[in-house]
């Protein structure tokens, strides 16, 4: 019990100073912080405490990628290609392309066709997806009757919404930092998901906004009286009544934009309109078209609707143009952010949302640190008017305890959530149950009739294994819990778990150390307990 | 000075004797939990049912809760629950899913918004689409049923398989109850309740080991002493620790549902419910089990005794010369009822020489 060797003394110390070292700059207020960042060197940027969403503010929003848009844009993609085989091998069909819940199908007029054809189908599947581990992405059948079916697989639609959330990625990023946030994080989760956590955000709304719109932008022709109408559909506009008809086939795509730039119209009304250039490809394709077609009307179309349908007035060779739909300031921006960062692949739905208003995060955070020092408060009270000096140890160990969660929290970067907060709490309770356990175990030794010595001896031993069994199983609790939970859960149980781990050194190891050094110096001849 | 103690000193209670009370007693309110759960059913959070939460602050004044309940009918969103709590600002109001799947869950919020924005903030809104909360269902009790497998599993290795069964069912037991305070109680059921009760678990193990591992220690002590009459010491032994500790942990609850805040209150409560039935339930259910269950003492004596030497050993190991004058003044058993018979005469050949050295005769 005396023998405490030196090394473990000074480990203990050291260990301790550490931890209040990691953990100090996280207590000091915002600006006492930045002149501290300041005097320290660049390299050394004191970590702090991450906050949790629902302690900072800010929001969590889990889109999806829309399954049902993402196969009706594969069968479209797909039609397209087959139509064009048809066209480039000039095959004849019966019937027009049919339509299929997941593909197309067809009939060819002349049965000797069919053999021209097929392989030219059948290699569709290496460009429509490339290398998703043996499985096709499409399926070309044939019936007995002659009919020739194409159908897009499970394993296609999979692999389409797997590049689909990885390009989206991308995007969403773009479109996040345009709203000048700090350390937005945009994850993928699981086959068609993307979560983005934002803190901070004054108005969710916006960030709501440009997440749902998946901005693909098209430069289309207005279609004339007469024309094939199946090369034809009738599109909303935004500003005004009633369907325009429109070409289907796209002149100029938003991907070859190289920049969108809000401004005001110079010429005639001032009002807000997006200064758009296009890059080398889409210039030389602007200005085909409209070079043929002076005279006719063309269509800005972004998400399928008509945003306006100006003139062609001469030809735009010169690869910028702008766009003039009556906007507000605000709508200028937001759609010139969404045209530099591009389209989404497919839409995306908010299956889930969670957002905190600041306001309400500080509440939380007030709240929380209430009652951590009461209950705190509470704890050290009974632990003293119980066990008097021991009670004194006891407390000491737990304010180490404390400081080696928070110090633990700031190291491994985990945030710091309201049931995280209320983890610590619990562990407060909990951490004293095995000082709790050693001194009943000590009180009971010396009852038994043992010295003071062999008692503490024996209650430090003797509680030992059962801290141990007992802290194992609370452990697993947290441990599954951390991997199953989100969010804020997954804070409670890495709060827990940091308690636990902790518990062993500071009760254990911390009391055993400050109880040799008081018996050395104290040599009592009566337990104090 | 004169220190608290708020339980009794060298008590003998009778515990196992209430075991023909505590196991109809606890079997009636297990199954009116089970009734409960059925019949009355849970008030699941939008974690579990999907939905929408916001909650308001006016702008000035006091939230018109009346006002806000009418919210579900002009706006078309189905039932519509409103709270009043704490500051008289504030509201929460909650809806189920709208029919027309995630898109329309956000056309709800916009309608809401729309509404009350002017004479509203909306410091928090939540909505839950209709498959993730069918994932956070499973997620949730996968988590529970994995932690309690693990758990035992670690038991089942350390312990007797008498002493994991009579875990398994005292956790059980904690469990139901929980639920069943869950269904009275109508509190929210939502991912942080699932994280209290993993936690209720974890406490009611922590308990149970407790109880077993001085259990377990004195079989090795006393051989000859009936099992009712050991069992009924070892939890006399330990119960000024559970008293103290149950104590302490209320202590800080109490704390977190006092001043915690509206979003983990419920967390709080259920956390009380459970650790007065975990402490319960290490005493009067999981105990009595390992007499049902037949445990005689000399099935301890077999397994568990070397790792527990060890596990003590690696901890503290003083030089032999200073251990054996420590010793020298140890006297045998810490409970002086009953002296500890001869224990030579048991001692197996095969007995570890660190074993013998501990307590020596």
């Amino acid at each position: 019990m005396l023998r405490f060797s030196t090394w473990k003394f000074f480990a203990i110390v050291a260990m301790t100073l550490a931890a209040v070292l990691v953990v100090a700059p996280s207590m000091l207020s915002p600006a006492h912080y930045e002149a501290l960042k300041a005097r320290l060197p660049s390299w050394l940027t004191p970590p702090t405490i991450v906050l949790g969403l629902d302690l900072q503010g800010g929001s969590h929003v889990m889109l999806e990628v829309d399954q049902a848009d993402l196969v009706s844009t594969q069968v479209k993609n797909l039609r397209d290609d087959v139509r064009r085989i048809l066209r480039e091998e000039k095959v004849a069909i019966t019937g027009g392309i049919g339509a299929t819940p997941r593909g197309v199908q067809l009939r060819v007029a002349d049965a000797a066709d069919r053999d021209k054809i097929l392989p030219k189908l059948r290699q569709l599947r290496n460009s429509f997806s490339s290398n998703i581990g043996g499985q096709s992405p499409l399926e070309v059948e044939t019936t007995p009757e002659g009919l020739i079916r194409i159908t897009v697989t499970d394993a296609g639609i999979r692999d389409k919404s797997r590049k689909a959330v990885e390009q989206s990625i991308e995007v969403i990023r773009r479109r996040v930092d345009a709203l000048g946030t700090r350390e937005p994080s945009i994850q993928r989760q699981g086959d068609d998901r993307v979560l983005v956590q934002v803190p901070g955000l004054q108005d969710p709304q916006t960030l709501k906004e440009i997440l749902g719109q998946t901005a693909k932008l098209e430069f289309r022709l207005v279609a004339e009286p007469g024309q094939n109408p199946s090369e034809v559909e009738e599109l909303e506009q935004v500003d005004e009544q009633g369907k325009l008809p429109i070409e289907k086939q796209v002149m100029v795509q938003g991907e070859d934009l190289t920049d969108a730039q809000p401004g005001f119209d110079q010429q005639r009304s001032g009002e807000p309109v997006v200064n758009f250039r296009f890059n080398i490809r889409g210039a030389q394709k602007f200005g085909d078209v409209t070079s043929k077609n002076v005279g006719r009307l063309f269509a800005i179309v972004l998400d399928n609707k008509v945003i306006s349908a100006p003139r062609i007035l001469t030809p735009i060779t010169g690869g910028s143009g702008q766009i003039s739909g009556h906007f507000t300031v605000e709508q200028a921006n937001n759609l010139s952010i969404l045209l530099r960062a591009g389209a989404l692949p497919a839409k995306l739905n908010i299956v889930e949302e969670r957002t905190v208003g600041p306001g309400l995060g500080q509440d939380s955070i007030d709240a929380g640190k209430r009652a951590a020092y009461v209950g705190a408060g509470l704890v050290v009270i009974y632990m003293l008017i119980t066990y008097g000096i021991f009670g004194v140890f006891a407390n000491l160990a737990l304010f180490v305890h404390i400081a080696f969660i928070f110090a633990g929290l700031v190291l491994l970067g985990s945030t710091l959530t309201l049931p995280g907060i209320a983890g610590i709490v619990l562990t407060i309770g909990m951490a004293v149950d095995s000082n709790v356990l050693i001194y009943e175990r000590i009180r009971e030794e010396n009852h038994a009739g043992r010295s003071i010595l062999a008692s503490l001896d024996a209650g430090f031993n003797r509680a030992f294994a059962t801290i141990v069994d007992s802290n194992v199983t609370m452990f697993v609790a947290a441990a599954i819990l951390y991997f199953l939970g989100s969010g804020p859960v997954r804070g409670f149980a890495v709060s827990l778990a940091l308690g636990i781990l902790t518990t062993i050194v500071t009760a254990v190891t911390m009391t055993r150390m400050m109880i040799a050094v008081w018996y050395h110096y104290a040599r009592p001849t009566k337990l104090p307990i | 000075m004169k220190l608290l103690r708020l339980a009794p000193e060298n008590t003998k209670f009778p515990f196992m004797r209430f075991r023909r009370v505590s196991y109809p007693f606890s079997a009636l309110l297990s199954l009116i939990a089970v009734a409960l759960f059925v019949f009355k059913g849970m008030n699941f959070g939008i974690d579990f049912a999907g939905g929408t939460v916001i909650e308001l602050r006016a702008k000035s004044g006091a939230a018109e809760v009346g006002t806000l309940r009418t919210l579900g009918e002009s706006l078309k969103l189905g039932d519509i629950e409103v709270q009043a709590f704490g500051n008289p600002s504030d509201a929460t109001l909650r809806f189920g899913l709208q029919p027309g799947g995630d898109k329309a869950q956000q056309e709800a919020v916009e309608r809401v918004r729309g509404a009350v924005g002017a004479q509203y903030d909306l410091r928090r809104v939540e909505v839950v689409g209709p498959r993730v909360s069918n994932e956070l269902v499973q997620s949730g009790t996968l988590g529970v049923v994995l932690s309690i497998i693990a758990v035992l599993t670690y038991l089942w290795f350390r312990f007797e398989w008498q002493f994991a069964i009579g875990a398994v069912i005292a956790t059980m037991h904690d469990l139901l109850l929980t639920v069943g305070f869950f269904s009275i109680t109508q509190l929210e059921f939502n991912t942080t309740s699932i994280a209290a009760i993993l936690t209720i678990v974890g406490y009611s193990l922590n308990e149970t080991v407790v109880v077993l591992d001085r259990i377990r220690e004195n079989m090795r002590k006393y051989k000859k002493m009936a099992t009712a009459q050991m069992i009924d010491m070892s939890i006399n032994a330990v119960l000024p620790r559970t008293i103290m500790t149950a104590t302490t942990v209320m202590l800080a609850l109490f704390a977190l549902v006092a001043f915690g805040g509206q979003v983990i209150r419920s967390f709080s409560l259920a956390m009380i419910w459970g650790i007065f039935v975990a402490t319960y339930s290490s005493i009067f259910i999981c105990s009595p089990m390992l007499i049902y269950l037949g445990l005689r003492n000399e099935d301890v004596d077999r397994k568990v005794e070397p790792e527990t030497e060890v596990e003590v050993e690696t901890d503290y190991q003083p030089e032999p010369a200073a251990l054996a004058s420590m010793y020298d003044d140890i006297g045998d058993a810490p409970v002086p009822a009953a002296p500890a018979p001869k224990r030579t005469a048991q001692k197996p050949a095969s007995r570890s020489k660190s074993g013998a050295r501990r307590r020596p005769k």
